[in-house]
């Protein structure tokens, strides 16, 4: 059942120590105030869990807030390296971090079976690839009608949900608009869900009968944070800034200039600094 | 004749490469480039498709990830991350799948994961994101990649989306249907598979090049067919759609 509350109150609510989590948004609305704000928290020992882990990751990551990272693509997109990711994978900085790797295809059914209550997901996938072979998650099964084999993974029940979207009514309905991703899967896959949104409103002013909802009975803690998903994007609020993508590279490329922008940028903030980007229009 | 970098011809020969009626799951980098290209020169009605779930997108700058709103904004329709995956890839709608990498052997087979043995890596690649799947699942494939000896080699550390298999013939022993890699566009020339073997083999040559200047730049002996021609050189029309792209995508991505 939704409850509006802080982000700060959500975080200390629902991520705990040694949390499965997953932050997505496929490119679009990724909840960068919820993952700065479980950085300021200092939960540790999380099982970050994203297709496309992305700056939000790599800054997870290079603050040492995870063990382990479960994902399917990990660079910083039409950039390059994710350097905080690859520092933690080649060098252990600033502590050992475990992979679990997948294909797109195969996180994206499963966080579809965990939203179908299903055990495991199958695919026609990971044909004449290596992956299988250092991922030993990644398995076979035979269709009983055809005689097919066709690949599986386990269904992703993350113990946390978090999605960005662009706004809630008052009873907490969620709308979710343009490249939707995966989200609805993963508020449904998950046990414990926040929702940071970009304004709330009297009605959601849809546009169409079909636009993504997620009913307030499926979401736990919805948190108002205007620009919530920068450097990232919210269709219809602002764009994606990619001046800042472009920028992170030099940023997270060293060490102390990482930890230095993350003080000052992160730590020493509050999650109302996120407005500033709102006014991006889109 | 016009004069060009190597990478404009690299991408103006992945272009052309493409029809107008096809339906085609574009990597981003090199292939959004082309595949754009394509669409403002001989192919308006081609259909572009991103695995951020956009279908028939039309951007008017090339997108610097591959969910960029621009490609939303465009587009015919958007679907669901898993509903692209599920239904439109593996559901076999997708006609030409184009690839980059950043390694590649003679039958195609592409690593974008790591260099290095797996349990100790000295490069962490990003991985295969939509890859594998696209590999296995469009009618066809296309790669564009720039040579080099570090990108084109004898045998690939990790295979994340194969081409023809490592011996050329394992599409056959799975029974698959689709074609795989039909074309790998390079900065110097063009292969397509041997019609038997499968190795990927020179089969035009930009202009200006040199056989030596490919071999240098391959860790493979590149087989050639007989009487190679030369690759037609890009007209002012690709040259100048290409560049009016580029300079509008640079002014976007920084400001």
């Amino acid at each position: 059942m939704a409850q509006f509350m802080s982000l700060a109150d959500a975080v200390a609510e629902m991520v705990r120590d040694g949390d499965s989590v997953a932050m997505e948004g496929f490119t679009h609305l990724i909840p960068f105030a919820a993952g700065h704000e479980v950085i300021r928290q200092g939960r540790k020992h999380l099982t970050l869990i994203r297709m496309t882990p992305d700056l939000i990751y790599d800054q997870l990551i290079g603050m040492g807030c995870a063990d382990k990272l479960v994902f399917s693509w990990g660079g910083n997109p039409g950039v390059g390296s994710t350097h905080r990711i690859r520092d933690a994978v080649e060098n252990g900085w600033p502590h050992a971090l475990a992979i679990e790797e997948h294909s797109h295809a195969a996180m994206a059914n499963a966080y579809e079976a965990g939203a179908a209550n299903l055990p495991f997901a199958m695919l026609r996938g990971y044909i004449g690839v290596d992956l299988p072979k250092v991922n030993p998650r990644i398995k076979k099964v035979t269709c009983p009608y055809t005689g097919e084999v066709l690949a599986t993974v386990p269904a992703l029940r993350p113990d946390v949900g978090i999605i960005h979207a662009q706004r809630a009514d008052r009873e907490g309905n969620v709308l979710i608009e343009g490249i939707v991703g995966c989200q609805k899967e993963v508020v449904l896959a998950s046990k414990r869900t926040i929702v940071t949104v970009e304004e709330v409103v009297e009605k959601l002013g849809t546009t169409s009968y079909n636009s993504v909802v997620l009913p307030h009975w499926t979401v736990g803690a919805v948190v108002e944070v205007p620009g919530g998903s920068h450097p990232s994007y919210a269709q219809g609020y602002y764009t994606r800034d990619n001046s800042f993508y472009i920028a992170w590279d030099k940023v997270s490329r060293d060490r102390d200039s990482f930890l230095a922008w993350m003080k000052e940028n992160v730590l020493d903030k509050t999650p109302a600094a996120f407005a500033a980007h709102a006014k991006r229009t889109a | 004749m016009a004069d060009f970098t190597p990478n404009e011809i690299m991408t103006i020969v992945a272009a052309r490469a493409l029809k107008n009626d096809d339906v085609c799951f574009v990597g981003i980098g090199a292939p959004s480039a082309a595949c754009n290209l394509a669409r403002l020169t001989h192919a308006p009605q081609i259909t572009l498709i991103y695995e951020s779930g956009t279908i028939g997108t039309r951007p008017n700058v090339l997108p610097l990830s591959i969910g960029d709103g621009e490609l939303c904004e465009t587009a015919l329709c958007t679907v669901s991350v898993p509903e692209m995956f599920r239904y439109w890839l593996q559901g076999g709608r997708i006609t030409v799948g184009f690839l980059g990498g950043a390694q590649i052997d003679r039958f195609a087979n592409i690593n974008t994961t790591v260099v290095g043995p797996d349990d100790k890596p000295k490069v962490r690649l990003p991985g295969g994101g939509g890859a594998p799947e696209i590999a296995t699942n469009c009618g066809e494939i296309f790669i564009t990649m720039a040579m080099g000896k570090r990108a084109f080699i004898e045998k690939l550390p990790f295979i994340t989306s194969m081409g023809h298999g490592p011996t050329g013939r394992e599409r056959r022993a799975f029974g698959m249907k689709s074609l795989g890699p039909t074309k790998l566009m390079t900065d110097l020339c063009v292969f397509e598979p041997d019609p038997e073997t499968k190795e990927m083999t020179v089969v035009s040559i930009h202009p200006g090049v040199t056989r030596e200047q490919i071999a240098e730049n391959c860790g493979w002996t590149p087989r050639y067919i007989d009487n190679v021609p030369e690759t037609p050189a890009p007209t002012k029309l690709e040259l100048e759609t290409l560049r009016d792209i580029q300079a509008r995508t640079k002014a976007a991505h920084a400001a």
